[in-house]
């Protein structure tokens, strides 16, 4: 880049995450960054501003006003099994709200939001191939993933409200890898895990690595509107458990409030949440072709390439 | 039995139901597969080897079954096959899947439509995705149609499966679902008259009351639970295509002359059928 041409400012938040640091990592050496996270103030590299701050509290707007920001890469989401439902709502749904807010006074360019795929909603009736315009169902699954729904219905109002703010919204299947600690990689890294009997719905995984070079060019790119995350490759949960060397740990799975029940007597909340129950019993299988024909992506790594790492992570443990 | 002579019966009971024939078969199946053998929907090869290797028994020795005009079914791209619906038990589907998945003229898969409540039931939900079925959602179609697959559609749905044996042989109502995808999507239909099934499985009466209160779609009086072992006649016609329609009168009209195609193939096997079970 040319010494006359000024470097556009990217706010990264959930900057301690396993994805940020590696979409960070990836923007370093282009843009101006500013990382925040709400857990901790994390150690950046040189150069990277970083902040402890929460989205939806005042001192949030000191880091607008301190840094002419062009760009938000919104990563930070506080997980299902981070503290309860009304604070889940109060950061990932208001904090997201102010986000954007804050993005139009400071004259934000372009907002780039991570979602899940949750939002569809795990259900006997889905097709595969789920493509963007499919009712997102999740908040008739439960309660639990209702800040995951209005977060996306919020951002959607804000894409088509203030075009300006040039909001992309990407939803990713199931991200494991290194440092990832959302709840499917916490499952997989454990050595026993359950499953429900009798079922063992289809899923797509897709490396850290891959989400964040998706997301970076995504970025650069910036094609605005809402795209599926997810590679063309599908293996059954169970088939999954056992590729990732765990055991399986068979629990009932009729009638429906049996194995919710299992999961909350045994404090199951950060791997195996009464909550997400449906999405081990039922698929939601994500068509991914919008995404990966508007950027012209593909992952790199495969399946077994994902799976390996949770496998020699169990061999490394185990004693001599 | 120890656990190696487990492991060795099971081998030899799957040698004796995925012969080099069946393996032969679903690899020159243009089926494009991820890496570990699944599709999007849970079909799996390895398991459909096996369930094709047993169905081709049945195929062959139970129900004897005689195809005609199989050379009408594209040996690769989209394809919807409408057939008449019969017999309780969905015998008629998996029997014109044998005859896809063997035929001379190049194997395909056909993916059937099932009922909504299946992935609820433990175990049978999974299996029958791993074998290529899944449930009748429209979204489903199209975008195994985009993929060029061929899909087996019984427009009488459980008014032709679950009717009593003195309605055999007269088609229930077609629903117009099948021409809107056909017609949305530029699939050709290839029509398909089965006859045999009605007497795989004569019901005397519906207990409609009952199979309401157990919620499945009907409960038969049937003399024998087993499907009687009835010779069936396969028999495809020549594929036939729509343009889009102007409304729904012209849909409706349409899918009339696939059930009168469909009727009239279904005439052409009774015809020549010369015994029932001999």
């Amino acid at each position: 880049m040319s010494a006359g041409n000024k470097r556009r400012t990217v706010l990264v938040t959930g900057a301690g995450g396993a994805l940020a640091k590696r979409v960070l990592q990836r923007l370093r050496d282009r843009y101006e960054l500013v990382a925040v996270d709400f857990r901790r103030k994390v150690d950046t590299e040189p150069g990277i501003h970083s902040y402890l701050v929460e989205l939806h509290k005042r001192g949030f707007e000191d880091v607008f006003a301190a840094h002419a920001i062009d760009a938000v890469i919104h990563i930070g989401r506080i997980f299902t099994h981070e503290k309860n439902r009304d604070q889940r709502y109060n950061a990932n749904v208001l904090g997201t709200k102010r986000l954007l807010d804050l993005s139009r006074k400071y004259g934000v360019r372009q907002v780039m939001i991570h979602s899940t795929y949750f939002v569809y909603g795990a259900s006997p009736y889905n097709p595969a191939l789920l493509d963007e315009e499919t009712p997102l169902k999740a908040s008739e699954v439960t309660q639990d993933l209702v800040d995951s729904v209005e977060l996306e219905s919020l951002a959607n109002i804000y894409l088509w409200k203030h075009p300006d703010l040039h909001i992309t919204i990407l939803r990713p299947c199931n991200l494991l890898g290194p440092g990832v600690r959302n709840s499917m990689s916490i499952l997989l890294a454990r050595p026993l895990v359950p499953v429900l009997i009798g079922f063992s719905p289809m899923m797509q995984f897709l490396h850290v690595e891959d989400m964040a070079d998706a997301m970076v060019l995504a970025f650069e790119r910036n094609q605005p509107g809402i795209y599926n995350v997810a590679p063309e490759d599908y293996v059954p949960y169970q088939q999954a458990v056992i590729e990732c060397g765990c055991r399986r740990l068979p629990i009932p799975s009729i009638p429906p409030a049996l194995p919710k029940g299992i999961s909350s007597a045994l404090n199951w909340n950060a791997f195996f949440p009464p909550y997400l129950i449906n999405y081990f019993k039922y698929p939601v299988i994500l068509d991914g072709r919008l995404f990966r024909e508007t950027f012209g992506w593909k992952p790199r790594r495969n399946l077994n390439d994902i799976f390996s790492y949770y496998r020699k992570q169990k061999l490394n443990a185990r004693p001599v | 039995m120890s656990g190696l002579d487990k492991l060795d019966f099971r081998e030899k009971a799957l040698a004796r139901l995925v012969t080099p024939e069946i393996e032969q078969l679903v690899a020159s199946i243009p089926k494009p597969v991820g890496s570990f053998g699944y599709d999007a929907w849970g079909y799996n090869e390895a398991r459909f080897k096996v369930a094709l290797g047993f169905a081709k028994l049945l195929y062959d020795r139970y129900f004897r079954v005689t195809t005609y005009g199989l050379e009408h079914v594209p040996a690769q791209g989209r394809a919807l096959i409408i057939g008449n619906h019969s017999g309780q038990l969905p015998m008629d589907g998996v029997l014109v899947a044998v005859a896809m998945a063997t035929s001379p003229h190049g194997p395909r898969l056909a993916r059937a439509m099932i009922e909504r409540f299946f992935p609820t039931v433990p175990w049978l939900g999974n299996f029958l995705n791993a074998i290529g079925a899944v449930i009748g959602d429209p979204v489903n179609c199209v975008k195994m149609l985009e993929l060029e697959e061929a899909i087996i559609v019984f427009p009488e749905g459980v008014r032709g499966s679950g009717k009593p044996y003195r309605k055999r042989y007269q088609l229930q109502r077609f629903g117009n679902g099948f021409m809107h995808l056909a017609m949305s999507t530029q699939t050709p239909i290839v029509p398909v008259g089965i006859v045999g099934c009605e007497e795989t499985m004569p019901a005397l009466a519906n207990l409609a009351p009952v199979a309401k209160l157990l919620g499945i779609p009907y409960l038969p009086v049937v003399p024998s639970l087993l499907p009687l072992p009835a010779r069936v006649h396969l028999r495809f016609g020549e594929p036939m295509r729509f343009a889009p329609a102007r409304n729904e009168a012209e849909v409706t009209q349409r899918v009339e002359q696939v059930k009168e195609r469909v009727k009239a193939l279904i005439d052409e096997g009774l015809h020549q059928r010369t015994s029932i079970y001999r």
